[in-house]
């Protein structure tokens, strides 16, 4: 990989391999995505989509080399690699039960000027909540305040796992046509079971199998039915 | 009604102390998920910081000395117990095993060097004539130490609650007792919020081993007292629930009346004021088997 592509791309990974509970995952992961857009990272259960997504933010012991945003981040903390510019919104929305909706989001500020207004707007009812526990909202509405933490704050680079999983269909709506506005300024790396919402959202797609990919391009290719059933197990 | 009255004022002090105590070792189990065994050597260090300034301000023993001494308790505390955190605990996150050994060895050694130092005969902490009083109210005559335990614990319960509802780092404790990892995920340095919280947790601790000695202990401090006192803060932590202040503060108040209660009515006139000890296990038995979180386990 030269100089050159790696500061145009927003995460670059080379020889991922994680291992959790004496379980080799991660089995060598080399992944490239470019700047702008949403990438989804795509594969059946068990192959190490979320694994992949929480190894880059330093969540999980790795080795290998991780760039994100043109900085080479191997070893970091958590919390730098976050100040860096990059917002991770987790598979199960893992919003703090015991805070309000307004403190979730406070604990999320990491410049000084948190965009609360554009969070308002995009999500006008986690305006309404503000004071309500998160524990009580119910899926779609953490959903919102998952995504709204990440977007509090201008970051460059978000890591989304399964956004619309057990949402209702309204909430699922909500949830893409969101991810398609903030796609604009930012780059999106998007852990996603559904084809439809892929279809809907990605540039290119990344498919993950058995630790490693096996395939990497355009979302486009999706089209094809049978490489859809031989990667995935699903029909397109 | 008098000797009833005054007994329940004082178990309400003894929950007092018992809560200090319990409070820090909560927010640490809460956020951090250490046991700390040198806890108890930080209430001894507070007791015996606070000889140290009382020995210099025998001249002014009145209101303001007092309070001097009261912040040197807290400050040893707080200072022995964030050097703990950063020289020991931090490199050690994520081995839990380790950790509780190696508090364990910090008790162990913080009570040897006190004893070498002190020796182990008790020292007595000079304290002003409105703490060791006796003020009657309604025909009960109650020791003014008691209204001081008693008021220390509220001040410190108040702003605890304050600090935990109000301040960013209060926010950051009480979302990193639900789930760590993700607050680190938001970009929050959870190890300024490790020591922040060993710190407040160690300044209540030698806060609490002043007045203990000061209250309950006839004004002397000795290198062991900590580490009895420990058990039944302990105790206070499960009952309450870990992690929460609230249920630190209810279970300390019910631990402290069951204590004074038990003592002296079912102890006190066969010789057996140990009955009160007992008793506080047993309702650590029961509670654990009607609610195992504690009384309000789960919540701040």
């Amino acid at each position: 990989m030269t100089g050159t592509r790696q500061r145009d791309a927003a995460v670059a990974a080379a020889g991922l391999h994680v291992s959790i509970a004496g379980s080799h995952v991660l089995q060598g992961i080399d992944l490239r995505v470019p700047e702008g857009g949403v990438t989804a990272l795509l594969g059946r259960n068990g192959v190490g989509k979320t694994t992949t997504l929480r190894a880059l933010l330093g969540l999980l012991p790795s080795s290998g080399t991780i760039r994100l945003l043109g900085r080479d981040v191997t070893g970091w903390p958590v919390h730098r690699i976050v100040r860096l510019g990059v917002g991770y919104v987790p598979e199960d929305r893992d919003v703090f039960a015991g805070l309000t909706v307004r403190e979730n989001l406070r604990l999320a500020e990491i410049g000084p000027r948190p965009r609360y207004d554009l969070v308002y707007d995009l999500f006008p009812e986690l305006k309404r909540r503000q004071r309500q526990p998160a524990g009580t909202l119910s899926g779609g509405q953490q959903q919102m305040l998952a995504i709204g933490r990440v977007l509090l704050d201008e970051r460059p680079l978000l890591l989304v796992d399964e956004p619309t999983k057990g949402l209702a269909p309204r909430f699922v709506t909500e949830v893409i046509d969101v991810l398609q506005r903030v796609s604009a300024a930012c780059t999106i790396v998007m852990v996603e079971q559904n084809v439809h919402v892929v279809r809907a959202l990605a540039r290119q797609v990344v498919v993950l199998d058995h630790g490693r990919v096996v395939h990497a391009g355009s979302s486009a290719d999706l089209a094809d039915e049978g490489l859809v059933r031989r990667l995935l197990g699903v029909s397109a | 009604m008098t000797t009833f009255v005054a007994i329940t004022v004082s178990g309400l002090a003894l929950g007092a102390v018992y809560f200090l105590i319990a409070a820090g070792l909560s927010l640490i189990y809460g956020l951090m998920g250490v046991l700390n065994f040198a806890h108890g050597a930080f209430l001894t260090l507070g007791g015996y910081a606070g000889w140290a300034v009382a020995q210099q301000l025998t001249a002014a023993r009145g209101g303001a000395g007092f309070l001097l001494t009261a912040g040197a308790a807290a400050l040893a505390g707080a200072a022995v117990a964030a050097a703990t955190e950063l020289l020991l605990i931090r490199p050690l996150y994520g081995r839990q095993i380790a950790q509780i050994l190696v508090t364990i060895g910090l008790d162990l050694a913080l009570v040897g060097l006190l004893l070498g130092a002190f020796g182990s005969n008790s020292r007595a902490i000079g304290v002003p004539a409105w703490v060791t009083g006796v003020t009657a109210i309604g025909g009960v005559r109650i020791p003014d130490g008691d209204f001081v335990a008693f008021g220390a614990g509220l001040a410190v319960l108040g702003a605890l609650t304050w600090f935990l509802r109000r301040t960013r780092y209060g926010i950051i404790i009480r979302a990193g007792a639900e789930n760590r990892d993700m607050v680190r995920a938001l970009g929050v340095d959870v190890g300024r919020a490790f020591t922040l919280v060993f710190t407040v947790g160690g300044a209540a601790a030698g806060l609490a081993g002043l007045l203990n000695s000061v209250v309950f202990s006839g004004a002397l401090v000795d290198p062991t007292q900590g580490d009895q006192l420990l058990i039944f803060a302990f105790i206070v932590v499960v009952i309450g629930g870990l992690g929460s202040i609230a249920g630190s503060a209810l279970a300390a108040v019910v631990v402290g009346l069951v204590q004074v209660y038990v003592g002296f009515y079912a102890g006190g006139g066969a010789g057996l004021a140990q009955l009160g000890n007992v008793s506080v296990v047993l309702v650590l038995a029961v509670v654990l088997l009607v609610r195992p979180r504690g009384l309000l386990g789960g919540s701040t």
